[in-house]
């Protein structure tokens, strides 16, 4: 999981500059990700680990953290 | 005849009463509280003197916003719905552009309302929805006798492609003629269940608002953050018995693109309209696939300008993946003209530009008679008493079966997440950030990404957030590109047909 943490801080940081803390929780909760930021991020994970996120996937705890995110890719690739 | 909007909410009354109108997760309004509501903020207004002027509203997406609305036109004024989302410096761009004296604020706003430096009267919503403040009724009924249909109902902002919004006006009139078709078209009645997605400081929320009071149907305001969450949306509409949506193709897109349907499939709708950008045929067919039998799917096209949507097409056969879903026709009592640039009908099948007549026309751009009178002219097919159309920008062809298919946009005007932005209006906003010399924008229809590229000292980085401090989140662009040289065409104009080539790869 480790491995694909660095790459989701990178979206995220691309994403969102302002961000200052990169283990940042409540990026749904608190509303910073918007759909375009939601889309963009499964497009990259495709892309980087070939992890194909199902709509069932993609809920608002999953995408709270880059940690969240990373469990997910986990949980996917490993299932 | 009807002549005001709160027609559709005072007809009937005492039907509808305790119905609920509006909802979202945290708050509903029956007519009866919309009604109360409204008229007390009518009151308020009149007694503060603020009578035939626009009438800020800074408040969220909730049915509130609309009680609000309603009690702005009560009291005589139009109302003028400003984006709580957006930043400080593009509210501010629209309460100069419209000259405000006034706002009626949530109370939740009034910290972000501080940053706006609002030098006019703000009255806080809750303190005049209070049931200790009495309804002046003579007042109210003097306010409504007095008014016309020509009067103004509302102005919504669009992006200009001078870096100043645009704030369109429109009349009741106008706005009791789009109703009046599009519940036929949309076969609204008492049954109906709208869900509502666009925000409400565009025409685009009339859909649901106008219908809902004039039919007593209801309406839910689906929460901004399940269009991303798609399953939790189609459960959203399940759970609520929602058969009729009006949405833009991306978020209907969306749903399906991700594969919702496998998971969760919508049971009650009935009516899925869809307009505002192209919606490709292969999700069309996964939506129609997914919802009941018989689910009848229209495409809706119209300008701001022309009052909400002005053409409509049922779909009534298969499409070919790449192939456009037509536009259809006008709606009743509108005509689309295809003009060339010379002003002639152009002939069958070939392309042209949409001109808008009919009482949709709106009256024109707030405080800015120049613009207005390049779109809002005069007929060219007619030189023998006035006339106004809306020239579009669009460009229609009509096909062998006599139907109106979208071809492009004129200017450099782009459709992207629902949202119509002059890509000018970027580049005004950047070109103004020090250290950027040249810049243009572009827009990759693929991948539905605002490219910008420009010329200049200054990071890609501080650029990016200059932008953010300054424009709606949908109009920033996707990627940020600095050059060392700007490509120009032999003419001397930036060549965005080469940077579009190099970019949208």
């Amino acid at each position: 999981m480790e491995e694909y943490l660095d790459t989701i801080k990178q979206i995220i940081a691309d994403l969102h500059p302002e961000l200052d803390d990169e283990d940042r929780e409540g990026l749904v909760a608190d509303g910073i990700l918007d759909s375009y930021d939601i889309i963009t991020i499964i497009t990259q994970l495709a892309d980087e680990f070939d992890a194909v996120i199902t709509a069932d996937k993609i809920t608002p705890e999953n995408f709270d953290s880059a940690r969240a995110i990373a469990e997910l890719v986990d949980e996917i690739l490993n299932d | 005849m009807i002549k005001n909007l709160l027609e559709y909410l005072y007809d009937d009354i005492d039907l509808k009463r305790d119905k609920t109108a509006f909802s979202d997760e945290n708050e509903s309004l029956t007519f009866a509280d919309l009604y109360d509501i409204s008229r007390r903020i009518g009151t308020e207004l009149a007694r503060a003197s603020f009578y035939r002027e626009p009438v800020a509203i800074y408040m969220d997406r909730r049915p509130a916003m609309i009680a609000a609305f309603l009690g702005v036109l009560a009291g005589g004024c139009f109302y003028v719905p400003l984006d709580s989302t957006a930043p400080a410096g593009r509210v501010k761009a629209v309460i100069e552009t419209a000259a405000l004296r006034v706002m009626i604020c949530g109370r939740d706003n009034l910290k972000k309302a501080e940053e706006l430096d609002f030098k006019g009267r703000v009255l806080v919503y809750e303190d005049l929805i209070d049931e200790s403040c009495p309804v002046d009724d003579a007042a109210l009924a003097r306010i409504f006798d007095a008014q016309i249909d020509t009067d103004p109902a509302y102005i919504v902002f669009t992006s200009g492609s001078t870096g100043t919004p645009k704030g369109v006006v429109a009349c009741h009139r106008s706005v009791i003629d789009y109703i009046e078709h599009l519940s036929e078209i949309l076969e609204v009645d008492e049954s109906t269940v709208f869900g509502n997605q666009s925000p409400f400081y565009f025409d685009a929320c009339l859909k649901e608002i106008y219908p809902t009071l004039k039919f007593g149907a209801s309406a839910w305001i689906v929460p901004r953050e399940y269009f991303m969450f798609t399953v939790k949306l189609v459960e959203f509409l399940n759970e609520h018995k929602i058969n009729t949506i009006c949405w833009v193709g991306s978020a209907l897109r969306m749903v399906s693109a991700l594969g919702t349907f496998k998971t969760v499939r919508p049971q009650y709708l009935r009516t899925v309209a869809f307009g505002s950008e192209v919606f490709p045929p292969k999700e069309l067919r996964a939506w129609k696939e997914a919802t009941p039998e018989g689910t009848k799917y229209i495409n809706l096209y119209g300008p701001t300008e022309g009052t909400g949507m002005c053409c409509f097409y049922r779909v009534d056969r298969e499409f070919e993946d790449g192939e456009a879903i037509p536009i259809g026709r006008p709606f009743p009592n509108s005509e689309i003209l295809l003009l060339s640039d010379d002003g002639r009908e152009v002939a069958d099948g070939e392309t042209g530009e949409i001109y808008v007549r009919g009482t949709c026309v709106t009256l024109g751009y707030f405080n800015n008679p120049e613009k207005t009178g390049e779109s809002f002219v005069q007929n060219p097919l007619n030189n023998a008493y006035p006339e106004i159309l809306y020239k579009t920008g669009d460009l229609a062809r009509r096909n062998e079966r006599g139907e109106l298919v979208f071809v492009s946009r004129k200017d450099y005007q782009i459709k992207h997440m629902g949202h119509r932005i002059e890509l000018g209006e970027i580049e005004s906003v950047a070109g103004g950030i020090s250290g950027v010399e040249i810049v243009a924008c572009v827009y990759d229809s693929n991948a539905d990404k605002i490219i910008m590229v420009y010329k200049g000292e200054a990071e890609e980085s501080a650029v990016g957030d200059h932008l953010k401090e300054t424009l709606p989140r949908y109009m920033l662009p996707g990627r940020i590109v600095k050059v060392v040289r700007m490509p120009f065409t032999p003419g001397g104009k930036i060549d965005r047909k080469g940077l579009a080539e190099t970019y949208t790869k």
